[in-house]
């Protein structure tokens, strides 16, 4: 690389504190606060100062920030995320909350992959989470494998399953092949149900995690103080989605990412030059099962008891959601969309019942407003690595 | 087969295919030879991208055979006949615009590239070397073509205009270090000035890379007089001439084909 690019200007590192503090002080009021009045002043609050960083360049500023300071935004993300714990210590519903957003992130972030890099359009989130969820419980029914193998198992019959539905997810395209899943969200539904192997639409219970002795269903005490036994399972979620997202940020930047953009925006192109269309379709629906499978497990096993019910097609249509919400193939905008997905129909008491019309409305509004979603992705620069 | 066999890159016998009833190409016998710039021309519709279409496997055939370089390629998969060495640039821009100019020549070296996980996820630094590697073959590539190109090349292809988005499809044709590369109507969304440009930027390159053979579609007979060693006329899938562009052009049954019976 040229000397005058080693020396270009680097931008100021205080707007990834800001954005970061931001995040954390939002988050947590918005777990906290339970007077209706006062959580919507929040939201705006929120928003506002969201569109005004958008609007005066913050965040730019703190994108630029970020490529420059991997290293720093992950300490700061890291002591942010500790001290948001700290604060919601004892806050049982709203700890389960967080750890069920990082859930939904995560498996958002396989669907990024699926969607997003390689253009496999995916309806089924929910039931390959579900698959995982179902094997977690079938394996603690048996006994005797640790939690870890149990976990990883989920991942791996929700990869299994999904390469039996590659073959017709393949051969369609387009539309065709979303229509695929969805059949076999719905399928998976029915089976469940009709199931009584399965334990039917009453469904199964299941023990709490317990990893190398870590045991998920005890209180954590720590420095005197107590903390309540779900911190456990945030913690744990937390690393999870941490995790993957730095492995579908690395994916992305190289040569993998690549070819998995090409082949979403030009088959042919992509053919002509050598990639096997078929293949780089499966590794990217297989890495994307994984993360639901693993993420199902996890779940199945916090809330120690699933059903049908919890994995229906709905379900998958909110994961889709999310990731249009977020910005389609952009990784960041799943956190702030799982966020907002999961967390405010908990949170706002009246839209509950009218969930499914939130969701209708919030997506309309955005695909209006900003079509490329909250975050929306940028263009690939490898430059840094090409200039090492 | 002639003593000149030795010489032949890509020879097709035969070649035939039929989309339903209609023959757009027609028991078509055509060699190339080493070393030389083919014209392909004819009429619209008269099979001269469906040719080179069923060479790079995009379109399989319906009978005949294609060999390149001696091997019998007729039912290779499209994404198997790069590795034989062949390349090409599409009548419509086939560039991902939405990606850099970086990301889309390190398409045409693809088969070149560690594609495994493990390298790409993990082994970050032999990554970056290849990265650095595509970069620097990108930046003379392009540097031939328009010195202002390489500063362009994390930019988004969307960003440049027509011209230079065409040199960027080529750059990505030739980083493959290809022996074979199928241009398909490289002049086509461009004034003419430009394609004057793009044709001497394509064969100064093509002295540089040293005996690098083409197949060029075009309508823009000018270019196909500049470029060309020798030319073959199609018309409704059959080849009804071939020989040096002057000889080719004062054909009586090509003046015919082109501009129908006096």
């Amino acid at each position: 690389m040229t000397p005058s690019s080693r020396t270009l200007a680097r931008g100021p590192v205080w707007p990834l504190f800001v954005a970061v503090a931001f995040a954390a002080v939002a988050l947590t009021a918005l777990v906290l606060i339970e007077n209706q009045k006062l959580l919507g002043a929040a939201l705006a609050i929120t928003a506002a100062f969201c569109f005004c960083a958008a609007r005066f360049g913050g965040v730019a500023a703190t994108e630029v920030a970020a490529s420059e300071n991997p290293w720093l935004l992950r300490g700061l993300i890291t002591v942010a995320s500790l001290a948001v714990i700290f604060v919601l210590r004892d806050d049982n519903f709203g700890l389960l909350m967080l750890a069920t957003v990082l859930i939904y992130a995560t498996i958002c972030l396989g669907l990024t992959v699926q969607m997003g890099y390689a253009g496999l359009t995916n309806f089924a989130a929910a039931a390959f989470a579900g698959t995982g969820g179902y094997t977690a419980a079938m394996l603690g029914q048996q006994g005797g494998l640790p939690d870890a193998l149990v976990l990883v198992c989920g991942g791996l019959v929700a990869v299994f399953i999904g390469s039996l539905l590659i073959l017709p997810v393949l051969r369609t395209r387009g539309h065709y092949g979303a229509l695929t899943t969805m059949a076999f969200g719905v399928m998976f539904n029915v089976f469940l149900d009709a199931n009584d192997f399965f334990g039917g639409p009453q469904g199964l219970k299941l023990p709490g995690i317990n990893l190398f002795g870590w045991d998920f269903t005890n209180d954590i005490h720590i420095f005197g103080l107590v903390l309540s036994s779900y911190v456990n399972y945030v913690i744990l979620t937390g690393i999870l989605t941490a995790l993957a997202m730095i492995f579908v940020g690395l994916l992305d930047r190289s040569w993998v990412g690549v070819w998995f953009d090409v082949v979403r925006l030009d088959e042919t192109a992509a053919s002509v030059f050598g990639l096997k269309i078929a293949y780089w379709k499966v590794l990217a629906f297989t890495i994307g099962n994984f993360l639901a499978g693993l993420m199902g497990a996890v779940y199945a096993k916090m809330t120690g008891f699933i059903a049908p019910a919890n994995f229906t097609f709905g379900d998958s249509l909110v994961m889709v959601s999310i990731v249009i919400l977020g910005g389609i193939g952009n990784r960041w905008g799943v956190l702030p969309a799982a966020l907002i997905v999961v967390l405010l129909p908990e949170k706002l008491q009246f839209i509950q019942e009218y969930r499914l019309i939130f969701y209708a409305v919030l997506v309309i509004a955005i695909l209006t407003m900003r079509p490329d979603g909250l975050v929306a992705r940028r263009v690939r620069k490898l430059r840094a690595e090409a200039s090492a | 087969m002639t003593g000149l066999s030795n010489n032949v890159l890509l020879e097709s016998r035969g070649l035939t295919v039929r989309f339903g009833g209609l023959f757009a190409l027609n028991e078509l016998n055509i060699d190339v030879h080493n070393g030389e710039v083919l014209g392909l021309i004819g009429p619209n519709g008269s099979g001269k991208t469906t040719f080179l279409n069923v060479i790079s496997g995009v379109y399989s055939a319906s009978a005949g055979k294609i060999l390149l370089g001696g091997i019998d390629i007729t039912r290779e998969k499209a994404h198997n006949i790069s590795s034989y060495g062949l390349s090409r640039t599409f009548q419509r821009s086939r560039l991902c615009l939405s990606l850099s100019v970086f990301d889309n020549i390190a398409l045409g070296a693809q088969r070149t590239l560690n594609n495994g996980l493990w390298h790409n996820i993990v082994q970050r630094k032999s990554f970056a070397a290849e990265a650095r590697k595509i970069a620097e073959e990108a930046r003379e590539l392009l540097h031939v073509f328009n010195p202002a190109l390489p500063d362009k090349l994390f930019d988004p292809a969307i960003s440049l205009g027509m011209i230079d988005r065409r040199r960027v499809e080529i750059c990505r044709a030739l980083i493959g270090k290809p022996k074979l590369v199928l241009l398909d109507e490289p002049s086509a969304g461009m004034t003419h000035d430009e394609t004057d440009q793009v044709v001497d930027e394509i064969l100064g390159i093509r002295k540089s890379l040293g005996g690098l053979t083409i197949i060029i579609v075009e309508h823009e007979m000018g270019l196909i007089e500049r470029v060309t060693d020798r030319c073959v006329v199609l018309n409704y899938g059959k080849k009804i001439c071939e020989g040096k562009f002057r000889d080719v052009a004062a054909d009586p049954v090509v003046r015919e084909a082109y501009l129908g019976q006096a």
